[in-house]
């Protein structure tokens, strides 16, 4: 069969249909709606002015004082500044601790990795909110922790060690919910590690941690990049973890977009810091991309 | 046999279970053999034998179930694999992907901790031995079957090893390459002056390459020696069918002692070497290669008929029925020349080449 050019291309356009279809209404039409409601004036009743105005972004950097002068305003900075170094540390935690797991899973009979693969999907088959409940009951005042490290005497019953509305406590909500994004890719590379090469190593001299240095980790990078930004994205806009074991207290990304939706009513200003959440996003994307094209030409 | 041989290897009594309970399979059943310093050594048998098995054994990818091996006189296995002074081949090379050749090569060097001019230096020095030095920086996979088999083996040549261990290294290649690399093996074996352990189910590569053979099947070592022993005198049924073309035939033991006679089933009697602790009556197999049975026109009544006749090229291949018993006989294609399917002829089975043999 030869199919010709024109006719190929207007099959290709039929075919891609569904998926334009969907990419078109979940996608790019929100987005298109985003980056208009980012560049409009604001209504303080809710919703927008058709009207362009860029006061959207400028309000992440500027500020206006009291004689109307345009005054530098690092408070948002710092915002998005205090998000991205917790999505960082959220996304070395969950390395920290899904590369091991991957690699302990890989490394099991068949049907024990089955289980244990489904078990580490568990957490995703409630819901998040009620999933970060359940920690403030463990973190609290009174919660698990502190009762049982009462019971033991490490602490005394009257005393608190102040676990809730700590940025210890989003790390550890955000590394709860995210780390299966974490471990799925990463075991997925690690179930595609040739068992040849661990014995071709190991048969070289290579200590354990050689094996894991000089043949594992580089070998699985591809994983470890993707269960990266699987977890670092949503962390970066997450809005549950940081209000309800943060107590809101510090603001994060998430919150303050969420916040100025629902809350403050300037809807440019609330879509202009998404556009730069996601610029930032699309970048880190892009870089992922070249790091795996490069990867690719080794494999 | 030269005097003063050093042990390389020594497998004693060496059992090895996979599984446990009923699923258990025994891959290897108290093997014991000695593999000299400076020999180029095969494991043959077929698909399934244990030949891989002892080969890992002998690295240390699998635990032991019973008994002991030593490596010039030092008890190896309670040693993990990368104390362990051999390396290994593998049979689809397992070279790494993402380091290039040269990294490839100096890799268990480096893993030694040596200094880093010498890793430089001994790693050109073993890809110029096995002609790789011109691909140092490509990776692997930019590389043919064949070179990425010299890397391999420049790669576990590198850290120059007490014993080499090769499993099945040259299976993945094709028949003219093969061949090639056969000759290159065995003279890469010679200069390096390594023990090599070979791992092979192709008996006309452990023919060719070996300086001796142990034949396994089963888990199971059926017989040890050069290749000529294998080949002339094989031990039994298994190693005489398994190395090259046999006829087995039944016979019936006239006479014992060294100008025997034993009467074949094909309705020929032969005189033949019996050992006297067989008894007149008793049942024999003889064996004998088909290209050692001779051959000549029938002078009237003959008992054997051409069935089929295969011509070789430089040779001719004849199978036989004598007595309703089948025969096969590979000839000079000069000495066959006027025979052809459903002739009758005589055989003959020369005294010297027939020999009884263990079931």
């Amino acid at each position: 069969m030869n199919i010709q050019g024109e006719n190929k291309s207007r099959n290709n356009l039929i075919g891609l249909l569904p998926l334009w279809i969907v990419m078109g209404v979940f996608m790019i039409g929100p987005l298109i709606v985003m980056a208009f409601v980012s560049i409009m004036e604001s209504n303080s009743y809710g919703g927008i002015h058709l009207k362009f105005d860029l006061s959207g972004y400028r309000q992440i950097l500027f500020d206006t004082n009291l004689f109307d002068e345009m005054e530098f305003n690092p408070a948002y900075l710092i915002i998005i500044g205090r998000s991205f170094l917790l999505a960082v540390a959220a996304t070395i935690i969950s390395l920290i601790i899904g590369f091991p797991v991957a690699y302990y899973i890989s490394r099991q009979r068949d049907s024990v990795k089955n289980i244990l693969i489904f078990l580490v999907t568990i957490p995703f088959w409630t819901n998040l909110l009620i999933r970060t409940f359940a920690w403030i009951i463990i973190l609290g005042k009174d919660g698990v922790i502190e009762n049982s490290f009462g019971f033991i005497g490490i602490i005394d019953d009257d005393d608190s060690l102040n676990l809730m509305y700590t940025n210890t406590a989003i790390l550890i909500g955000l590394v709860y919910s995210y780390i299966p994004l974490m471990v799925l890719p990463i075991y997925s590379s690690m179930e595609k590690l040739d068992v040849r090469l661990i014995e071709a190593a190991s048969d070289l001299y290579s200590t354990r941690i050689n094996l894991i240095f000089k043949i594992i980790l580089p070998l699985t990078l591809p994983g470890i990049i993707g269960g990266s930004i699987l977890v670092f994205v949503p962390c970066l806009g997450a809005f549950i973890a940081p209000d309800l074991l943060g107590g809101g207290k510090k603001l994060l990304l998430g919150s303050l977009i969420q916040f100025q939706f629902a809350y403050a009513r300037n809807w440019p200003f609330g879509a202009a810091i998404a556009m730069v959440l996601l610029a930032l996003i699309v970048t880190i994307l892009y870089l992922n991309a070249r790091v795996n094209k490069r990867h690719e030409q080794n494999a | 046999m030269k005097l003063s041989k050093t042990n390389a290897i020594e497998v004693q009594n060496v059992t090895k279970i996979y599984g446990s309970g009923e699923n258990s399979v025994k891959a290897l059943d108290n093997a014991n053999l000695i593999i000299y310093d400076n020999e180029f050594f095969t494991l043959l048998g077929p698909s399934g034998c244990g030949k891989t098995t002892l080969l890992r054994l002998i690295a240390g990818f699998e635990d032991i179930t019973n008994g002991r091996i030593n490596l010039f006189n030092e008890e190896l296995i309670s040693l993990p694999p990368n104390k362990r002074p051999v390396n290994t081949v593998f049979q689809q090379y397992a070279l790494f992907p993402h380091l290039n050749v040269f990294e490839n090569v100096a890799f268990g060097l480096r893993r030694l901790d040596k200094d880093n001019d010498f890793v430089i230096k001994r790693s050109n020095e073993v890809l110029e031995l096995v002609q790789m030095q011109d691909y140092a920086l490509r990776r692997p996979n930019q590389l043919s079957g064949g070179q990425q088999q010299r890397i391999a083996l420049a790669r576990a040549l590198a850290p120059e090893p007490k014993v080499l261990l090769l499993d099945e290294p040259l299976s993945a290649l094709d028949l003219k390459l093969r061949q090639a690399m056969r000759v290159e093996l065995k003279t890469l074996q010679k200069e390096t002056g390594i023990t090599f352990v070979f791992v092979t189910h192709d008996q006309e590569e452990a023919l060719t390459m070996s300086d001796r053979i142990a034949v396994i099947n089963q888990g199971s070592i059926q017989q040890i020696g050069n290749p000529e022993e294998i080949y002339e005198k094989p031990s039994n049924q298994f190693v005489a069918n398994f190395i090259g073309e046999a006829n087995l035939i039944l016979g019936k033991c006239e006479k014992t002692g060294i100008n025997g006679i034993c009467k074949l089933q094909t309705g020929h009697k032969i005189s033949i070497n019996i050992p006297d602790k067989f008894n007149k009556g008793d049942n024999l197999t003889i064996f004998i290669r088909p290209e050692r049975i001779k051959i000549n026109k029938s002078k009237g009544s003959s008992l054997s008929q051409i069935q089929e006749f295969t011509y070789l090229g430089n040779a001719a291949h004849i199978e036989l029925l004598s007595n309703g018993v089948s025969v096969n006989a590979t000839l000079p294609i000069d000495k066959v020349k006027n025979f052809k399917k459903g002739d009758k002829i005589e055989i003959e089975f020369p005294k010297s080449f027939a020999q009884i043999i263990n079931t």
